[in-house]
């Protein structure tokens, strides 16, 4: 064996919360290579503050730091914990960039720190461009010329040489951050400006839109042995981002030579950089000839990485992480069979197709035009044996309201023609309306450069659809067309719908005609597997997925009703993550260990509980009713588990329980009652337990009574409506009017419901565990934040170090109420408001929240396996431990991406916004925030501070944080009322202008522009999402600039407070086990 | 609805599989096997070593590039491995109606139609698969609704090596701008003129145009000969004997002029089937195997070293390692199956590999070999 037997001792560095870019497939890759480590009998540390992962948990490294991924505390680290080796690969670009920088610094020579795998050099030939330019000339493979430059001058006149249209990128950044396309000078300059505000160094190139994008998974051994595992074509050709793009694998339109040539040069590539592990190879390639060019190389594992490893069964990340280790990959074996050699390159019997999934509805003033940066938060995976299966599939799967590629609502769009050329988030379904509308495979081609070959497979798609509009009655369809329907991935709810069209009144009943008529032509789908060798070798794992293009099961069940499903969380996006990953793992892993089959059915290629070692039986398919259905149908199962996978398995209680099935907890019934905003109020009612005052109403003219009655500000939303989008709160009567427009027609069918909002009031979190309505466990965390702010986007701290203890009595008596009333059994989490000592319910929630993994890590007790084991039936003992005995703080704080949301407004509201989460422990609440705050990017400012801190309230709760910045010797600005404000409490402040007054002096912009202050305090007047351009323009510079921005009050007076108080030497490196 | 002809697969065994008609309408018969490449159905088809199979593709999907142009010259085709179609007939999940590609000039249906070839598509090609894996390689018929039935084939009872080799000996030389130009000669006196060039034997026991192409491109000239040429009696620097279809047992003439040429010292290389008849002439022994090896994706090991390749693959009878006679070894291995992939002898310049270094379809990882080979004249 090749392993290197003085490496005893790892350090792996994560990639902390998730963000756009960056995001759960990098707990993915580091579990995986932990688990490799482990294999080995390494110690291993990690480093990832991102507590909600998989990878930190128990069981995964020997040693967990909660701590961010910068030089500072990885140094700090090192010195302590005296590793003899580093994986830079499996954190993304944050990991690799904070390698990079220990080693200019000298860090890892300094300390005898060995890099595996990759060498630094090599990583650093791929991050420079220049480098990696010269680098590749070296052996003649081309890259797009660019030039670099670091100054908006130079990059004028490049342009201008190159011809425009130009692209933009800058350097070391992930995910395209900072990049795009100029068609002119002024455009150029306003794109260079921000770039260069991330990154020293600006790229200047040509483009190439329109030519087709291919990506190859290469791995490489230290014995120059090399494969590439998989290959990848974007649907959309070169413009937009990889990530951004639907993508197939493998490669559709490439012929043998193609597909060879660019293989061979990806071969070619990594052995003279000289990776050692993993990396991918990014190419244009030309439509019309075998011309191309390198676009990158990525020298770690990627987002695409991790497709890949979905896509073929080949864990990526698990052999990298031993190839660093120095094993050869002829060391190793083929994981699926367990009998064949890691030394091969998948082949599969079917194909895949990953969809981007966007949340640019939840903010305000972004652009929709997606693009060469970006701006997807989340994707899925759909496995199928034809294309036009495996996208529909996939196009059901990104969970916003589609049911393929046809049968959906009407998109309104003004102008198709424009709307092909300008792609939006919505580009697909905007194909799917120019192919009704008559448009032709050529003309789509003419405007969107997508190659034919998948116009034509979408064209298919509505021809079938064309037919289904040709039956009369579900009862008339024939066998054939029904079949070729399903084969092309038709939902039983869109083939009614394409029958019945407007005439479909009852939808469920419909669906059930359709699966009922179709099971009894025996029109089922079949379960293949996953097995990397297109079955030439027999698999050993049940890595699965269903397809009607196929006539026999793989499996043979056992029908012993051992097996236990759980249902996963879907894509990622905002609002759901991570945290429902590490919730479903928790479960499946409780449901093995208590001796039952696990089964899991999840889509999502970003998680861990989509790894095929971490169940029985993965089913790497839809979260639909139907498909569902389907697997419950084979798997006969014990029960199916709900409550672990977010808001997506929660939504199919009642109907799942209609047809049957055993949900494992909690009743439908009772999730019902608590998921109905009328009956759950009218139980609280009945228990005296008190609420903010809501109603739903159908006119404008009931609105304002109600309002007279409550008193602005309220909170409106749209009924029906899900986590929070399209909330608004309205200040006055103008705002209500604005909104009520824009948002919503009120109507009898469309009701609004009105909530009072009440101000300066705490919001509270209860995480528990029942059973039979019995709490066995709980955990109540406190917001920093004042309500108002989403729960997803606040600052929360467990222990509460600021409730009264009568608060937190009434919190706990309130929900055994609840949890007796609803008679629940597994996890469940209220959010209350406290104001005094009075208490009000908000929502309550009968699954797992965002917060239990925060909570399951700071207490040390698993709210899931408990949870688990109580759905399971098992007894359950009160844990002794409780929330109130802790001698440490846990902070959760929240990740925003709005740098890569161009537009967006960075502020915070009842619309859930960030993208992502950490988690510190602190001797106390400083130690905590200081610890979380720089987690998520923030930095301790140096010289100078921005203030306009809002309205009286906010401006009188910021006084204290201003004395101490004061005392620190920072120079303040403050806009106008901030700046008398201070002056009146005697602080000395320096005022600046608004951009509504361009001829005063010092202007606010220019101060960000000039870098003249690194943190900037801008809290808006009231919660209106239309708040004064003065403030929206000086925020949204300020995430331009990458200057830190607090929006909140309370969490800027509590950080200000932190690193006034506490040096950063002070911190304590403390691993959670040390606590 | 596309209105297509129903269709089955009935295999010898009895299973059938019911599908639809896509290519030419007519019946067809032969070997089932599969081949897992996800690529290259225009070089497979024309790939002589698949004389008389029916070829199942394990990618469901199925003409997504259509094909190639014809041959623009005599003796070479530009894209394909030989000027017509060897397969009897092509088994897929999913046949894409429309193609598209810039080289393209026709379709797959097309192109089959054209060369009568049948093909057979919404197949559980993956259930196929595992039945083929399981229970071996087996004869099969596709019956095209409304068209005569036929009798199972079974191509390895005839000498398909004699089918597929050309009848006259070719001489391949490129020009100085590097196009390859084909001059038939004289069988019985081949005089293949001067040249400063080396000349390379090419033994064609039914050969895929990439060898002749990756030996010209290196600069030799190449004589092609029929299977059983009695190559002993011509000049030459080096002797390869190409891959080539079936049971190897029917190319004794080929063994017999080896044999021969093995007393020299003259290089030999071998690919697939001239794998086989090397070691046949050195004495080794060869076996069927159950299904054999059709893939892009086949590891092999140098032998003795830590050095690997991925391999293109499409045999189905293997040397057995353990009968090579003294003075031979194996040189390379397979990492799944640990069956020979190559054999070489241990003082003189012989060499040969049971894998494809000429790809096409698949890697060209291992087309150095031809540099090696060439090295050795």
């Amino acid at each position: 064996m090749a392993n290197d037997k003085k490496i005893k001792k790892v350090l792996l560095l994560g990639s902390g919360a998730l963000k756009i870019g960056e995001a759960g497939e990098f707990d993915y890759s580091g579990s995986q290579a932990l688990k490799a480590m482990r294999e080995e009998g390494i110690n291993t540390v990690l480093i990832n503050p991102n507590i909600a992962t998989v990878q930190t948990s128990e069981g995964f490294a020997d040693k967990i730091y909660f701590l961010p991924v910068t030089p500072y505390f990885v140094e700090k680290i090192i010195a302590k914990e005296r590793p003899d080796g580093i994986m830079l690969a499996f954190g993304g670009q944050t990991a690799l960039n904070c390698g990079v920088a220990l080693y200019e610094n000298g860090i890892l020579e300094r300390y005898g720190v060995e890099v595996l795998g990759t060498p630094v050099r090599a990583i650093m030939d791929t991050e420079d461009r220049e480098l990696f330019v010269k680098k590749l000339d070296e052996i003649d493979i081309k890259t797009i010329k660019s030039e670099a430059v670091d100054n908006i001058d130079d990059a004028l006149r490049v342009a201008n040489t190159l011809g425009y249209p130009v692209i933009v990128r800058a350097a070391y950044a992930l995910g395209g951050l900072g990049s795009g396309f100029c068609d002119n000078d002024s455009e150029l300059r306003s794109l260079t400006e921000k770039a260069l505000a991330f990154s020293p160094q600006v790229l200047v190139e040509k483009s190439l839109k329109g030519w087709k994008e291919v990506e190859y998974e290469v791995v490489r051994d230290r014995f120059d042995n090399c494969i590439t595992v998989c290959n990848m074509e974007n649907f959309d050709p070169l413009g937009i981002h990889t990530g951004e793009s639907i993508v197939v694998a493998p490669s559709q339109t490439l012929s043998n030579d193609d597909y060879h040539y660019l293989r061979s040069l990806a071969i070619k590539i990594i052995r003279h950089i000289g990776i050692v592990g993993e990396c991918n190879v990014q190419y244009a390639y030309d439509p019309s000839s075998m011309d191309y060019r390198v676009i990158e190389v990525n020298a770690r594992l990627s987002r695409s990485s991790a497709l890949a490893s979905k896509a073929t069964g080949y864990p990526l990340a698990f052999v990298a992480a031993k190839l660093g280790l120095g094993y050869g990959l002829f060391d190793l074996k083929n994981a699926v069979t367990q009998s064949t050699s890691a030394f091969f390159e998948p082949a599969l019997d079917y194909l895949v197709v990953k969809i981007p999934r966007w949340d640019l509805g939840k903010f305000h003033g972004v652009k929709r035009e997606i693009g060469s940066s970006m701006k997807s938060v989340g994707e899925v995976m759909a496995i199928g044996r034809t294309f036009e299966e495996a996208i529909q599939k996939g196009l059901r799967m990104i969970g916003q309201g589609m049911h393929g590629f046809v049968e959906n609502k009407e998109l309104k769009i003004d102008d198709i023609d424009t709307a092909l050329t300008e792609p939006t988030d919505k580009r697909i379904f905007v194909i799917a309306k120019a192919l009704t509308h008559g448009y032709t495979v050529e003309r789509i081609h003419e405007l969107t450069k997508i190659d034919t070959w998948f116009l034509y497979k979408l064209k298919n798609i509505i021809d079938t659809a064309d037919e289904l509009a040709e039956v009369n009655r579900l009862e008339d369809l024939d066998h054939n067309l029904l079949r070729l329907a399903k084969q092309q991935g038709f939902s039983d709810f869109q083939v009614a719908r394409g029958v019945l069209k407007e005439r479909m009144t009852d939808a469920e009943n419909a669906v059930t005609t359709v699966r009922a008529l179709r099971k009894s032509l025996g029109i089922v789908p079949a379960v293949k597997q996953i097995d990397t060798l297109a079955a030439e070798y027999p698999a050993k794992t049940n890595y699965l997925y269903l397809t009607y293009n196929g006539t026999e099961n793989d499996i043979d069940y056992e029908n012993d009703g051992r097996s236990v499903v759980v249902l996963g969380s879907g894509a990622y996006r905002i609002g759901s993550s991570v945290e429902f990953d590490w919730c479903s793992v928790n479960a499946l892993m409780t449901v093995k260990r208590q001796g039952w089959r696990s089964v899991m059915i999840n889509y999502n290629p970003e998680t861990v509980s989509t790894d095929y070692d971490m169940c029985d039986r993965l089913y790497f398919d839809e979260l639909t009713y139907e498909r569902v259905m389907d697997i419950i149908d084979l798997e006969q199962p014990h029960g199916t588990i709900l409550s672990v996978g977010g808001q997506i398995p929660n939504n199919l209680a009642t109907r799942l329980d209609a047809a049957g099935v055993n949900i494992l907890g909690t009743d439908a019934r009772s999730i019902d009652n608590a998921e109905d905003r009328h009956k759950f109020s009218a139980m609280l009612d009945r228990l005296g337990i008190d609420q903010p005052r809501w109603r739903e109403l159908t006119s404008i003219e009931d609105i304002d009574r109600f309002i007279a009655e409550v008193g602005f500000p309220v909170l409106v939303r749209p009924s029906y409506v899900l986590s929070g989008a399209a909330m608004n709160v309205c200040s006055n009567h103008e705002d209500l009017v604005r909104f009520l427009r824009l948002a919503a027609n009120v109507s009898k069918q469309h009701p609004v419901v009105v909530t009072e909002f009440i101000q300066f009031a705490k919001e509270i979190e209860m995480d528990a565990v029942a059973q039979n309505g019995e709490i066995k466990a709980y955990a109540i965390s406190e917001h920093i934040e004042f309500a108002g702010v989403h729960s997803g986007d606040a600052t929360i701290q467990f222990p509460p170090q600021k409730l009264y203890v009568e608060t937190m009595r009434r919190i706990k008596k309130v929900s055994s109420q609840i949890a007796r009333a609803l008679n629940i059994s597994g996890p469940f989490n209220i959010q209350y408001l406290a104001k005094d000592n009075d208490i009000k319910v908000i929502e309550c929630n009968l699954r797992a929240s965002r917060s239990f993994p925060f909570v399951s890590k700071i207490l040390k007790i698993n709210f899931i396996d408990l949870a688990t084991k109580i759905m399971l039936g098992l007894p359950v003992e009160k844990p002794h431990k409780n929330a109130f005995d802790l001698d440490y703080v846990g902070i959760k704080a929240s990740q925003f991406s709005f740098s890569r949301l161009q537009g967006a407004d960075p502020v915070l509201g009842v619309d859930m916004s960030s993208t992502g989460e950490v988690g510190c422990i602190g001797n106390d609440t400083s130690e905590a925030i200081l610890k979380s705050m720089l987690a998520v990017g923030l930095r301790v400012p140096q010289k100078a501070i921005l203030l306009s801190t809002g309205g009286p309230k906010q401006k009188a709760d910021m006084l204290d944080a201003a004395h101490m910045l004061n005392n620190k010797g920072y120079k303040i600005f403050a806009t106008g009322g901030t700046h008398s404000f201070l002056n009146d409490n005697g602080i000395p402040a320096i005022r600046c202008y608004w951009p509504s007054q361009p001829d005063m002096q010092p202007q606010a912009l220019q101060l960000l522009h000039d870098k003249a202050v690194d943190l900037v305090v801008n809290i808006p007047k009231n919660l209106t999402s239309a708040e004064l351009s003065n403030g929206y323009k000086i925020r949204r510079a300020a995430i331009d600039l990458n200057i830190p921005l607090l929006t909140n009050a309370r969490l800027a007076s509590t950080f200000i407070r932190a690193f006034s108080t506490m040096p950063l030497d002070d911190i304590e490196i403390k691993s959670w086990d040390e606590y | 609805m596309r209105e297509t002809k129903r269709a089955v697969l009935i295999l010898a065994d009895g299973t059938k599989f019911e599908g639809k008609s896509f290519g030419y309408e007519a019946s067809a018969s032969g070997e089932v096997v599969f081949n897992t490449a996800m690529t290259g159905y225009p070089e497979s088809l024309t790939d002589p070593s698949y004389e008389g199979q029916i070829l199942v593709t394990t990618f469901p999907l199925l003409g997504n590039y259509g094909v190639p142009p014809a041959d623009s010259r005599e003796f070479l085709s530009d894209y394909l491995e030989d000027s017509h179609i060897h397969c009897r007939a092509i088994v897929a999940q999913d046949y894409s109606w429309q193609h598209s590609h810039w080289l393209a000039d026709r379709s797959l249906s097309d192109w089959l139609k054209s060369e009568k070839i049948t093909g057979i598509y919404d197949i559980d090609t993956r259930a196929l698969t595992k039945h083929l894996r399981e229970n071996g390689s087996m004869l099969g018929k596709i019956i095209i609704e409304g068209c005569d039935d036929v009798d199972f084939y079974n191509p390895n009872l005839e000498n398909l090596v004699g089918m597929t080799s050309s009848s006259g000996v070719t001489l391949y030389d490129t020009d100085t701008d590097g196009h390859i130009n084909a001059v038939c000669l004289d069988n019985e006196n081949p005089d293949a003129g001067k040249s400063d060039k080396k000349t390379v034997v090419l033994v064609d026991c039914g050969v895929k145009h990439n060898i002749i192409r990756c030996l010209t491109r290196r600069g030799v000239r190449v004589v092609r000969v029929p299977w059983d040429y009695d190559f002993n009696r011509i000049a030459y620097d080096g002797l390869f004997i190409s891959n080539g279809p079936g049971n190897p047992d029917f190319a004794e003439a080929t063994v017999t002029n080896l044999r021969r040429a093995l007393d020299g010292d003259r290089p030999i290389c071998g690919i697939c089937m001239g794998n086989q008849l090397l070691a046949k002439a050195a004495g080794a022994k060869i076996y069927k195997l159950k299904y054999g090896h059709r893939s892009h994706n086949q590891p092999v090991r140098r032998v003795g070293t830590d050095t690997c390749f991925v391999t293109s693959q499409n045999h189905g009878f293997a040397v057995d390692s353990n009968t090579l006679p003294e003075g031979w070894e194996p040189l390379f291995v397979n990492m799944n199956d640990g069956t020979n992939e190559g054999i070489r002898h241990i003082t003189k310049p012989f060499f040969s590999a049971q894998f494809h270094p000429e790809a096409s379809s698949g890697p060209k990882d291992t087309e150095f070999l031809f540099d090696e080979f060439i090295s050795l004249l």
